[in-house]
């Protein structure tokens, strides 16, 4: 199957991934290509298969609720692009 | 013999003797290091006062031990260390071979790194590796790619690239790499050294940025089989900090190193023996299954029906997973930031420009197979096919203790050769993402070599918690065959004549 470039720029929006328009068109093409190579799963009959989301033969592993110590601020922060009065710093999410 | 030719129990056992320090052994390793390093590209940082530091401290631990022997001894105490730069190492910057990365100086440390540095570890420095461990080749990394020690203009598979290649040029005793569809197998198999994939869970991924969270394995890289299970003796075992440790006891894997199989049945799936891998691979494996039934073991015939559907699971469940975790690299706590006008255009662009080509087809087809209307067909889809590749395995293993195949299908490609094209690239990945995908553990260890000099895999494939098993029959291959002795023929006059890579990251 073929991957239109407006559903390229549909995920490409999902992903928040900016791309520049030799992006788009590589990714359209190859994108594509990988699909259509995936459809070879189809052949696989999955009738009351369940799925694996995990190979652990564990479930809900708890621990005490203990509070711990934290990570000293200014180690968390060091590696922050920008940072003011202690948190980090980043543009208005509201108008 | 230089220190740095040297194996892990090797050094161990001339430190013990008292024959050399810890600290002349590291520095033999950074003056290898410095020579050829530049030609290879094996690190992305080196770490010489960290490693210098750690080995005085060695030291010191071995004269208290030589005054008082009941002195407590680590165990790998003077052993210097590479470690991919996926897995954190406290202090010391981690760019996953990323631009996004390419400042990030970890606050905390990896579970597996902080168990070696009280096992007496000596950290040489972080190893390159293709971005976010995505690839097979080690060309994905925006650092540039290392290059194979046995040809330098071919590629020494990935992602753990790096690690297996300063393993296979004796630029460190002992590496970690991780695997997700074959990232330490792969690699080890195109450098000629050992690479094991522990069972998902044995070893704790705190501490190592995530890929595919249900397939990432932390591994060891070494130069023969003892060595592998001395570093997965200390790196294994349960960890509060990660849920999905397995909470099994571990066994003491070095008693599992004895050098026949009688009692052991040996699988052999003809799945994994395909048209159009290459013939002088198939041969060796061949070659090297007889020696197995020489040394007592019973060669069976197994099969995995759903081998064929393993890579398009992989390739769909791999990329989904991924691009959940990429998800955080948003500028705002860590990593590159690129400021645009508003929040949301700060964080495509920040993406956009930090990710590389391959992290962005993988983000992209993984957000693709998530998203509304195409879930089902795709991302469940190959979850079930998992399923039915789990089971391949679970009956298999009713038959079998072990399962023997090639770890990949040819020996080392050129560099480029595969840039162009992803789905080429990915089947270089054919015969190790089953593993990843049952959750079981694998080893891949050197098997013979093809006309052109260039070494050759043998994968020996186990059940969940089978580390031992697969020990033992790499073991004893390995003790009644040559292969494990061989180096590369590699000096510091040794210049490759292709493209240079896109340089060093700043330091």
């Amino acid at each position: 199957m073929a991957l239109s470039r407006e559903e390229v720029e549909h995920i490409a929006e999902l992903a928040k991934l900016a791309l520049t328009e030799e992006e788009k068109a590589l990714y359209a093409e190859q994108l594509s290509a990988i699909l259509d190579y995936f459809r070879k799963l189809q052949e696989v009959d999955t009738s009351d298969i369940p799925p694996t989301a995990t190979v652990l033969p564990i479930r809900n592993v708890f621990r005490p609720d203990e509070p711990g110590e934290p990570m000293p601020r200014e180690l968390l922060l060091q590696n922050a692009p920008a940072q003011a009065d202690g948190c980090f710093q980043v543009q208005p999410i509201l108008e | 013999m230089a220190p740095y030719e040297w194996t892990i129990h090797e050094t161990l056992e001339h430190l013990r003797r008292g024959e050399i320090s810890a600290v002349e052994v590291t520095e033999a390793y950074l003056r290898r290091i410095e020579a050829l390093d530049p030609i290879l590209h094996a690190y992305l940082t080196v770490t010489p006062d960290l490693a210098l530091a750690q080995a005085r401290e060695a030291d010191e631990r071995w004269a208290a031990w030589r005054r008082d022997p009941t002195m407590p001894l680590p165990p790998l105490n003077g052993i210097p260390l590479a470690i991919k730069d996926v897995i954190c190492v406290r202090g010391v910057r981690c760019t996953c071979g990323s631009r996004i990365l390419e400042n990030f100086v970890p606050p905390y440390e990896a579970t597996a790194v902080a168990r070696l540095r009280e096992a007496g570890a000596v950290f040489l420095g972080k190893t390159n590796t293709d971005e976010f461990a995505m690839g097979s080749s080690t060309e994905n990394s925006a650092f540039g790619p290392t290059r194979n020690p046995w040809d330098v203009e071919r590629v020494p598979g990935g992602s753990s690239g790096g690690s297996a290649a300063a393993v296979a040029a004796d630029l460190c005793a002992g590496a970690l790499g991780t695997d997700t569809g074959g990232s330490v197998r792969q690699p080890a198999a195109l450098c000629g050294v050992v690479g094991l994939k522990p069972t998902y869970g044995r070893v704790s991924r705190y501490g190592l940025v995530a890929y595919g969270s249900s397939l990432d394995q932390i591994g060891p890289i070494t130069k023969d089989v003892r060595d592998a299970a001395l570093l997965l003796q200390w790196i294994a075992g349960p960890d509060p900090q990660d849920a999905t440790s397995w909470p099994a006891p571990v066994p003491d894997y070095t008693r599992a190193l004895i050098p026949d199989l009688k009692g052991m049945r040996v699988g052999v799936p003809p799945e994994y023996f395909i048209p159009g891998m290459q013939p002088e691979v198939e041969a060796a494996v061949r070659e090297a299954i007889e020696v197995l039934a020489e040394l007592g073991a019973e060669v069976i015939e197994v099969s995995l029906p759903h081998t064929a559907y393993a890579l398009p699971t992989y390739y769909m469940i791999a990329p989904a997973e991924a691009s959940a975790n990429l998800a955080r690299y948003d500028g705002v706590k860590y990593g590159l930031r690129i400021q645009g006008e508003t929040i949301w255009d700060t964080y495509r662009l920040t993406r956009g420009r930090g990710f590389g080509p391959e992290v962005k087809r993988r983000i992209m087809l993984g957000t693709y197979a998530l998203s509304a209307g195409y879930y089902d067909a795709y991302y469940l889809k190959a979850q079930k096919v998992r399923t039915l590749i789990r089971r391949d395995f679970e009956q298999a293993f009713e038959k079998a203790d072990v399962i023997v195949c090639p770890t990949s299908p040819t020996t080392a490609f050129r560099l480029g050769e595969r840039t162009a094209d992803p789905l080429q690239m990915y089947l270089a990945d054919i015969f190790t993402i089953t593993a990843n995908l049952a959750g079981i553990c694998g080893i891949s260890i050197p098997c013979g070599f093809d006309n052109q000099g260039l070494p050759i895999g043998l994968q020996i494939l186990g059940p969940a918690l089978g580390e031992e098993k697969i020990l033992r029959v790499a073991y004893a291959y390995e003790q009644a065959t040559p292969w494990h002795h061989r180096r590369p023929p590699l000096t510091a006059a040794t210049s490759p004549g292709g493209p240079s890579g896109a340089g060093e990251p700043p330091a």
